[in-house]
C-alpha cells in the first residue's frame, strides 16, 4: 500500500483493488460491468511499480462495494489481488481473494454449441479447476485467457 | 435435482451398470413376458433432433412393457419453430408424461431441462456431450461377448464429436479395461474427456494407426468420420480410407475379437466383415431394447 497508491488519489468510499496483475485492470473493469455508463468514478493505475509483482495494476471504484459473484471471478483473473474496502477515506476492511468452487452467471460459455448460449432460461455455471474453469453444462474446459469470457451486460 | 435422471455415463457406478445389464438380461431372455409391468406410464418422446432408430427402440422398450409414448413429432411441425424455448417444451411434456426421453443437438440440454422437469429424464444424446443409453448398450453388448474385466478396447474413428465414445469412454473407467483411442490428428478425444479419463486414473493410450494395437484388442470399436467436419472433400476421402476396416485389414487379429459399431455405418466396416464372428454390431443394435426397458423399469419403479 502506501507509496505507490499514492499515484492515483485517496477515495472517500469505495474499493480499492490492488495487486492486479499487470495489464489486466481493464478486464477487472469489465468483470465489474463498469464501462463508464454508470456514473461511478473510478480511476486506474496501470504498470505502477511494486515491491511484491514487479509492476502492477490498480482500480480505484468510488462508492461501490464488490458481490461475492465479482470478487470470485476476480480471483479467476488476478489470483493476487487485494480489495481494500475504503470509508472515511480508511481501510477498513482487506480481503485476500480466494479462488471459488464454482462460478455463477459470470462467464460465458466459448462452445457455441453449448446449451447456456441457446436463450434459455439458465445462467452459466463454471466449475474452478486447479488450472482454469469447466462448463457446468457442455463441459468444455477454459484454460488460456478467462478474462475473455467473461458475460459483459 | 433429482437424482434419478439419467445424464452422462459418468454418474453411473460399477454397480449401477451390473444392475441395469442383469436386469436388461432378464428382459432379454423373454422380452414379450413383461408387459403388465407398467401397464399405464407414458413416456414422452422429446427428439429435437432426427434420430429414427433410437427413438423406435424406445418406444418398442415402453410397450414391450406394457406402457405407451407421447411424441412431439418433429421440430418443423412442433411449438419449437415458434420459438418457444426448450425449458418450457420440456416442462409441458412432462406434465403428461411419467418419464421423459430427450435428444437435442445443444451440449448440456439434457443437463438443463433435468433443472426444469420433475419426472426422471433420460439423455439420448447431446449433441457433442453424451449418450449414456447407447454406452449402457454398448457395455451390455461387449459384457456378452469379451467380458467387462480383464480386457484391451481399441475405438477408432471420430473421437472428438463422437458423444457414444466419450460415454463409453466414462463407463469403461469402472472396469479393468485398457482404452486405446485411434484417430486422426485432427479428431482426436476432447480435452475434456482426457481430463476426465486422467481424473479417474484410467489406462489410456492414443494412437493415430489402428496396425500399432490391434493385434492386442479384445474389442475393436468403430465409429463414423462425419464427412460434414471436414471442409475439404478429399481431405475426407483419405482420412475416411485410412480408419476403416475390412478382412485385409482385420488379418492380423486376435481369433475372438468383438467388431462394434453405433451404426449407421457408410464404409468404416466393409460388407465382407459382416459375415464373419467378428462382426457384433447388429447384435448390438438390438440390444438397445432390452436395455433401455431395464432403464425405463428402474426409473418408473423408483418414481412410483
Ligand atoms: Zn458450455
Amino acid at each position: 500500500m502506501s507509496d505507490h497508491q499514492l499515484r492515483v488519489s485517496k477515495i472517500p468510499r469505495g474499493t480499492v483493488i490492488d495487486h492486479i496483475r499487470a495489464g489486466q485492470a481493464l478486464n477487472v473493469l469489465a468483470i465489474l460491468g463498469i464501462d463508464g455508463l454508470g456514473g461511478e468514478t473510478v480511476s486506474i493505475g496501470m504498470n505502477v511499480p511494486s515491491d511484491r509483482m514487479g509492476h502492477k495494476d490498480i482500480v480505484k471504484v468510488e462508492g461501490r462495494e464488490l458481490s461475492q459473484d465479482e470478487v470470485d471471478v476476480l480471483s479467476l483473473i488476478a489470483p493476487e489481488a487485494t480489495i481494500n474496502i475504503i470509508r472515511e477515506y480508511e481501510v477498513v476492511e482487506k480481503q485476500y481473494l480466494e479462488r471459488p468452487e464454482r462460478v455463477v452467471g459470470v462467464l460465458s460459455c466459448p462452445n457455441h454449441n453449448c446449451i447456456t448460449n441457446a436463450d434459455e432460461p439458465v445462467e452459466t455455471k463454471f466449475e474452478v479447476l486447479d488450472d482454469g474453469v469447466r462448463c457446468e453444462y457442455c463441459e468444455t474446459i477454459v484454460r488460456e485467457d478467462i478474462a475473455a469470457h467473461i458475460a459483459v451486460e | 435435482m433429482r437424482d434419478d435422471h439419467l445424464l452422462t455415463a459418468k454418474q453411473l457406478s460399477r454397480e449401477d451398470v451390473e444392475e441395469v445389464l442383469d436386469r436388461a438380461a432378464e428382459f432379454d431372455a423373454d422380452p414379450s413376458a413383461f408387459g403388465d409391468r407398467h401397464e399405464d406410464a407414458i413416456l414422452g418422446l422429446c427428439f429435437f433432433e432426427p434420430s429414427t432408430r433410437t427413438k423406435m427402440s424406445f418406444e418398442t422398450a415402453i410397450k414391450r412393457l406394457g406402457g405407451d409414448s407421447v411424441d412431439m413429432g418433429t421440430v418443423e411441425s412442433s411449438s419449437v419453430k415458434k420459438g418457444e424455448s426448450l425449458a418450457d417444451t420440456a416442462r409441458v411434456i412432462a406434465g403428461y408424461a411419467d418419464a421423459l426421453v430427450l435428444r437435442h443437438p445443444s451440449q448440456g440440454a439434457a443437463k438443463m431441462v433435468g433443472e426444469f422437469v420433475d419426472v426422471p429424464l433420460l439423455n439420448a444424446g447431446d449433441g457433442a456431450g453424451h449418450h449414456p443409453t447407447q454406452t449402457l448398450l454398448d457395455l451390455y453388448t461387449i459384457r456378452e461377448n469379451a467380458g467387462l474385466d480383464d480386457i484391451t478396447i481399441g475405438i477408432m474413428g471420430d473421437l472428438k464429436y463422437g458423444r457414444t465414445v466419450h460415454s463409453l469412454a466414462h463407463a469403461l473407467t469402472n472396469f479393468d479395461a485398457d482404452q486405446h483411442f485411434i484417430s486422426p490428428e485432427s479428431l482426436k478425444l476432447p480435452r475434456s474427456v482426457r481430463y476426465d479419463l486422467h481424473e479417474e486414473g484410467a489406462n489410456v493410450r492414443e494412437h493415430t494407426e489402428l496396425d500399432e494395437i490391434l493385434p492386442a484388442l479384445d474389442v475393436l470399436y468403430v465409429t463414423r468420420i462425419q464427412r460434414e467436419r471436414f471442409p475439404d472433400e478429399n481431405e475426407y476421402q483419405e482420412i475416411a480410407g485410412e480408419y476403416g476396416i475390412d478382412l485385409e485389414t482385420l488379418e492380423p487379429a486376435k481369433e475372438d475379437l468383438t467388431v462394434m459399431h453405433p451404426l449407421p455405418r457408410v464404409d468404416e466396416i466393409a460388407p465382407e466383415v459382416d459375415d464373419t464372428d467378428y462382426a457384433t454390431y447388429f447384435e448390438q443394435a438390438h440390444n438397445g431394447v432390452p436395455v433401455r426397458m431395464a432403464l425405463l423399469d428402474q426409473m418408473l419403479e423408483a418414481d412410483r
